[in-house]
C-alpha cells in the first residue's frame, strides 16, 4: 500500500529516523518511543506500587506478628520484624501516589494516547514533538523525586533503611502534610519531596494535555472527520481537557503547600495550633479546608482521567471482537463529554463530613448521582455492542469484558456513597476503599491489560502468547473481586481505611479472618502478574510475528507495518473513507472494512 | 501459530467468562444478603443503630441496595449470557447494526428518574441532622481532637463551658483543651477523655482540633464528623441504648493514627445530671466503674 499516491495529498514526504543510539531511543521525539517509554515507566510503577500493597497486606493479614523477611528488608522500620504504623503509612502513601499518578494517568494516556492517537487520526507525529519528550522526561523526574521521598533517610548514612517517606495518603491533607517535622515523622523532608514530585507530574501532564488536544483537532488525516474517529480518540481528547483545566488547580495547590513549609506562609494553617507540646506561633490565619476544596477539584476529573482512555479502548476493542459496530457511536461520544463535564461539579462529594455546608452537601450530592447516567449509558451500549455479536474471545477481548464488569461493580457502589445520608457511616471506611479500587483501581488496570495484548503486536511486531494471557485474565478478573467485594462489607462494619492494622479496634474482631482471606488472595493475584510480565518478555523476544492486522481490525494503525516506520505512514498521507467500526458490513466481501477502504458499500452515520 | 488456531480454545473462553459473571453476581448477592445462608449466621454488618436517626439511614442504606441489587445483577447477569450466547460461530456475520435512538432515550430517561428519586430521598436524614439546630435541652460538650488522642470538655453544675483558648493548652498540666483559668465559667468543667453521654436525650457536641484534622466516628451511632483545627462544628443526634461504644478516628492524623480511640459511654440521664454536678475529681473517680459497667 506505500505505493498508493494520492494526487493531492500523497507527496511523499519521508522523514528520515535518526541514527544515534541516544536521539532515537532515549531524547526521542518519536511519539511511539515515547509511547513506549511511558508504558514502561508506568510498568516499572505498577510493579512498585503492587509489590507495597503486597507488604501491606502481610501488615493487615497479621498485625503485630514478627516476619524475619520484614526485618531484612527494613532494618529500622521494621526493626522487630513488624511494621511499624509509620513504615505502613509511608507505603500506602507511595502504593496509592504511584497508583494514581504514575500508573492510572501515565499508561493509558500517555503510553497508549501518545502512540496511538497519532496514527489513529492518521497523522506522522504528534504537533509539539519536543514538548512531547519534555513531558515524558519531566514524568520520569517525579518519578524519582517521588520514589527518592520514600528513601530520603538515605542520605543519612546513619540512617540507612529507615524508610519513612511522606505520611499523609495520595490527597495528603493539609494541615497535617502542611506543619513539617512537628506533625511528626514522615512530614519533613519526605512531604516536601512528594509536593515536589507532584508538581512536576502537574507541568508535564499540563504539557501533555496541550499536545493532545491539537493533534486531534489540528492533525486528522483527509477524511477523519469527528464523527469518524475511533472512541479511543475521543477518550484520549477528553482527557486531555479535563488534564489541561484540572493540573494547573493542583499545580497552584502544591506550590501553596510547599510554601507553607519553607517559606513560613499560612495558606492551610490556621492560628493556634498546638502540636508536641507547644503552641504553632510562625503560622496563623489559614484554612484547613481550603487544600481539601483545591485537591478535589483537581482530584475528581483525575478519577476520570484515569478511566476514560479505558472507556475508549473498551468499547474499541469490543467493536473489534464481536465484529460489530459500536451500539449508539454518538451516544459514547456524548456520554464522555457528559462523563468529562458533570465530573468538574462533584468534587465536593469527598468532603460530606469534612466541615464545608452542609448545604453544599446536598448539592454536590444531587450533581453526583446525575453524573450515574451517562456511566449507565456508556453499560447499556457496551451491552448493546456485544448483544447479536460473532464474539472472538482473544485475551484483549477477555480484559475488555472484564473491564464492563468490574465497571459496573465499581460504579454502582456510588450510588450509596453519593447520598449524604448513607455517606455518614460509610465515608472513609473500606467501603470507599473497594470502590474506588473497583472502578478507578482494576478496571482502569484491566483497561491497560487490554490495551497491552491488543497493541502489543503493533508496538513490538510480535503476536502475545494466548495461553498465559488467558491464564493470566483468570486468575487476575477472580482475584480483585475476591479482593474488593469483601472490601465493602468490612466498611459497613466500619472498617476505617489507612489504619496500619483493624486489631486494635474491639467491633473490628470478626472482619481478622475476612482480612487473612483477602492477603492470601492478594498474593496469588500478585503472584499471577508474574505471569503477565513473563508473557511481556518472552513474546517480545520469541513471540510468533505479528501481520500488519493480524485482529483484522479496521482503524488506522492496522493499515501500516508492525511495528509502523519512523513517520508511520511513510510519508503518504492515509484518506478516510468511513466511520471506524463497520464490522459485518451487509454486501462487503469480508467481515469488516478498514477506515481506508474506498470501495465497498458506504457506511451509514453513527446513529 | 496462526490467529485462527486459536478459535476453539475462545469459544470455550467464552462459556467461563459467562459462567464466572454469574458466579459473581450470585456470590456478591450472598455476601449481602446471605450471610446466614451461608455460614448460618451474619457475621460482616453495620453494628447495631443505637441513634434516633440510625433507623433512617439503615432504610435509606437497603432501599439503595434493592436498586443496586438488583441493576447490579441484571448488569453482570446481561454481560455473562452475552458472552455464552454470542461466541462466534463459523464465519456467520455479526447484526449489523448502529444503535437505536428509541433504547438510548428509554434506558437514559428511567436511569435518571431511579438515580435522582435516590438522590433526593438521600438527602433526608442529612437534612434532620444537619440542617435544624440542636434542641434547647440538649447536653452540650466539646470534643477537642489531638495527636493522637480525643479530649472532653463538660460543662459542669453550671450547665456553661468555660471560655478556652489555644494559649492556655497545656498538656503536661492536664489543660489539654486550654480552659480559661479565669474564667468563672470554667471553674466546675471537666476534662476526661472519655465521652459519656445521656441515653434518649439529644446531644450537642462542638467538635474542635488542637493541631491536624480528626474525625469523630462511631460506627453504631451512624455518625461521623471531621473536626478541624481552627473550626468548632456543632453537630447533634440522640442515642437511644445504654452501652460503651468505641469512637476511633476516621481521618489520617499522623503515624498513631490508628491507635487513637476513645470510649463513649451511654448512660440513663438522671446519672448523667448527677455525673454533670460533680467535681472534676469526683467525676473522674467514677468513670473506672462506668467503663467497667458495660461491655463492648
Amino acid at each position: 500500500m506505500a505505493d498508493v499516491v494520492h494526487p493531492v495529498h500523497g507527496e511523499v514526504h519521508r522523514h528520515p529516523a535518526p541514527t544515534s543510539f541516544i536521539r532515537k531511543y532515549v531524547f526521542s521525539t518519536d511519539h511511539k518511543v515515547i509511547g513506549i517509554q511511558y508504558w514502561c515507566l508506568a510498568l516499572f510503577a505498577v510493579f512498585v506500587g503492587m509489590g507495597l500493597s503486597l507488604l501491606m497486606r502481610v501488615q493487615l493479614g497479621w498485625p503485630g506478628q514478627e516476619f524475619a523477611f520484614l526485618k531484612t528488608l527494613f532494618p529500622i522500620a521494621a526493626e522487630n520484624g513488624t511494621i511499624s504504623g509509620e513504615l505502613y503509612l509511608s507505603m500506602l502513601t507511595m502504593h496509592g501516589t504511584i497508583m494514581v499518578f504514575f500508573v492510572l494517568t501515565t499508561a493509558p494516556q500517555g503510553g497508549f494516547g501518545n502512540y496511538f492517537l497519532p496514527i489513529q487520526i492518521g497523522a506522522a507525529d504528534m504537533a509539539f514533538p519536543v514538548l512531547n519528550m519534555l513531558s515524558f522526561w519531566v514524568t520520569f523526574v517525579a518519578l524519582v523525586v517521588l520514589m527518592m521521598s520514600f528513601w530520603v533517610n538515605l542520605i543519612n548514612p546513619d540512617d540507612m533503611a529507615n524508610v519513612i517517606g511522606p505520611i499523609g495518603g495520595w490527597t495528603g491533607y493539609a494541615p497535617l502534610s502542611a506543619l513539617g517535622e512537628k506533625a511528626g515523622p514522615g512530614q519533613g523532608t519526605g512531604v516536601v519531596l512528594w509536593i515536589s514530585s507532584i508538581a512536576l507530574f502537574c507541568v508535564a501532564s499540563l504539557l501533555g494535555a496541550l499536545n493532545f488536544i491539537t493533534t486531534m483537532l489540528n492533525m486528522r488525516a483527509k477524511g477523519m472527520s469527528l464523527m469518524r474517529l475511533p472512541l479511543t480518540c475521543w477518550a484520549w481528547f477528553t482527557t486531555a481537557v479535563l488534564a489541561l483545566l484540572s493540573f494547573p488547580v493542583l499545580l497552584a495547590a502544591g506550590i501553596l503547600l510547599l510554601l507553607d513549609h519553607l517559606a513560613l506562609t499560612s495558606f492551610f494553617i490556621p492560628g493556634g495550633t498546638y502540636l508536641s507540646g507547644e503552641l504553632v506561633k510562625e503560622h496563623a490565619g489559614g484554612s484547613p479546608i481550603l487544600w481539601q476544596h483545591l485537591f478535589w477539584f483537581f482530584g475528581h476529573p483525575e478519577v476520570y482521567i484515569a478511566i476514560l482512555p479505558g472507556m475508549g479502548l473498551t468499547s474499541h476493542v469490543l467493536a473489534t471482537f464481536a465484529r460489530k459496530p459500536v451500539f449508539g457511536y454518538r451516544a459514547m461520544v456524548y456520554a464522555i463529554f457528559a462523563i468529562g463535564l458533570l465530573g468538574f461539579f462533584v468534587w465536593g462529594h469527598h468532603m460530606f463530613i469534612s466541615g464545608m455546608s452542609p448545604y453544599s452537601a446536598i448539592a454536590f450530592s444531587l450533581v453526583t448521582l446525575t453524573i450515574g447516567v451517562p456511566s449507565a449509558i456508556k453499560t447499556f451500549n457496551w451491552l448493546g455492542t456485544l448483544w447479536g455479536g460473532q464474539i472472538r474471545f482473544t485475551t484483549p477481548m477477555l480484559f475488555a469484558i472484564g473491564f464492563v464488569s468490574l465497571f459496573v461493580s465499581g460504579g454502582i457502589t456510588g450510588l450509596f456513597l453519593g447520598q449524604t445520608s448513607i455517606d455518614i457511616p460509610l465515608h472513609d471506611t473500606y467501603f470507599v476503599v473497594g470502590h474506588f479500587h473497583l472502578i478507578m483501581g482494576v478496571a482502569a488496570i484491566f483497561g491497560m491489560f487490554a490495551g497491552t495484548y491488543f497493541w502489543f503486536p503493533k508496538m513490538f511486531g510480535k503476536m502475545m502468547n494466548e495461553g498465559l494471557g488467558k491464564i493470566h485474565f483468570l486468575i487476575t478478573f477472580i482475584g480483585v473481586n475476591a479482593i474488593f467485594i469483601p472490601f465493602h462489607v468490612m466498611g459497613m462494619a466500619g472498617a476505617p481505611r489507612r489504619y496500619a492494622g483493624h486489631d486494635k479496634l474491639n467491633y473490628l474482631q470478626s472482619i481478622m479472618p475476612m482480612n487473612r482471606f483477602i492477603s492470601w488472595v492478594a498474593f496469588i493475584t500478585i503472584a499471577g502478574q508474574l505471569i503477565f510480565l513473563v508473557n511481556l518478555i518472552w513474546s517480545w523476544i520469541k513471540g510468533p510475528k505479528a501481520s500488519d492486522n493480524p485482529w483484522e481490525a479496521t482503524s488506522l494503525e492496522w493499515t501500516i507495518p508492525s511495528p509502523p516506520p519512523h513517520d508511520n505512514f511513510a510519508g503518504i498521507e492515509p484518506e478516510v473513507h468511513r466511520g471506524p467500526y463497520e464490522y459485518s458490513v451487509p454486501g462487503a466481501s469480508k467481515d469488516y472494512l478498514m477506515q481506508t477502504d474506498s470501495e465497498g458499500p458506504v457506511a451509514s452515520h453513527g446513529d | 501459530m496462526s490467529y485462527r488456531s486459536y478459535i476453539l480454545m475462545k469459544e470455550t473462553m467464552g462459556k467461563i467468562t459467562g459462567v464466572l459473571m454469574f458466579i459473581l453476581a450470585v456470590g456478591s448477592v450472598l455476601l449481602f444478603i446471605g450471610q446466614d445462608m451461608l455460614f448460618g449466621k451474619v457475621l460482616w454488618w453495620f453494628p447495631e443503630g443505637i441513634s434516633e436517626h440510625s433507623k433512617a439511614i439503615d432504610q435509606q442504606f437497603m432501599w439503595t441496595l434493592v436498586v443496586v441489587g438488583i441493576s447490579f445483577t441484571a448488569a453482570q447477569f446481561a454481560l455473562g449470557y452475552a458472552v455464552v450466547r454470542f461466541g462466534r460461530k463459523g464465519n456467520t456475520r455479526a447484526v449489523y447494526t448502529h444503535g437505536s435512538n428509541k433504547l438510548e432515550i428509554t434506558w437514559t430517561m428511567i436511569t435518571a428518574a431511579v438515580f435522582v428519586v435516590l438522590a433526593i430521598l438521600g438527602q433526608r436524614v442529612w437534612a434532620n441532622l444537619h440542617l435544624n439546630e440542636a434542641p434547647a435541652d440538649s447536653a452540650r460538650i466539646d470534643v477537642v481532637a489531638q495527636q493522637f488522642q480525643w479530649n472532653f470538655h463538660y460543662p459542669g453544675a453550671d450547665g456553661t463551658l468555660g471560655k478556652t483558648e489555644a494559649k492556655y493548652i497545656d498538656d503536661s498540666g492536664l489543660n489539654f483543651v486550654g480552659l480559661d483559668p479565669n474564667d468563672a465559667a470554667g471553674k466546675d468543667d471537666a476534662q476526661l477523655t472519655t465521652l459519656i453521654i445521656p441515653v434518649n436525650r439529644p446531644v450537642e457536641l462542638t467538635l474542635k482540633s488542637k493541631d491536624v484534622i480528626h474525625s469523630f466516628f462511631v460506627p453504631a451511632l451512624r455518625f461521623k464528623q471531621d473536626s478541624l483545627p481552627g473550626m468548632a462544628i456543632r453537630v447533634h443526634f440522640t442515642a437511644t441504648k445504654e452501652g460503651k461504644y468505641e469512637i476511633p478516628c476516621a481521618e489520617l492524623c499522623g503515624n498513631l493514627h490508628n491507635n487513637m480511640k476513645s470510649n463513649m459511654i451511654v448512660i440513663p440521664g438522671d446519672e448523667f445530671d448527677q455525673l454533670m454536678a460533680m467535681s472534676e475529681e469526683k467525676f473522674k473517680e467514677q468513670l473506672g466503674a462506668l467503663t467497667d459497667r458495660y461491655q463492648y
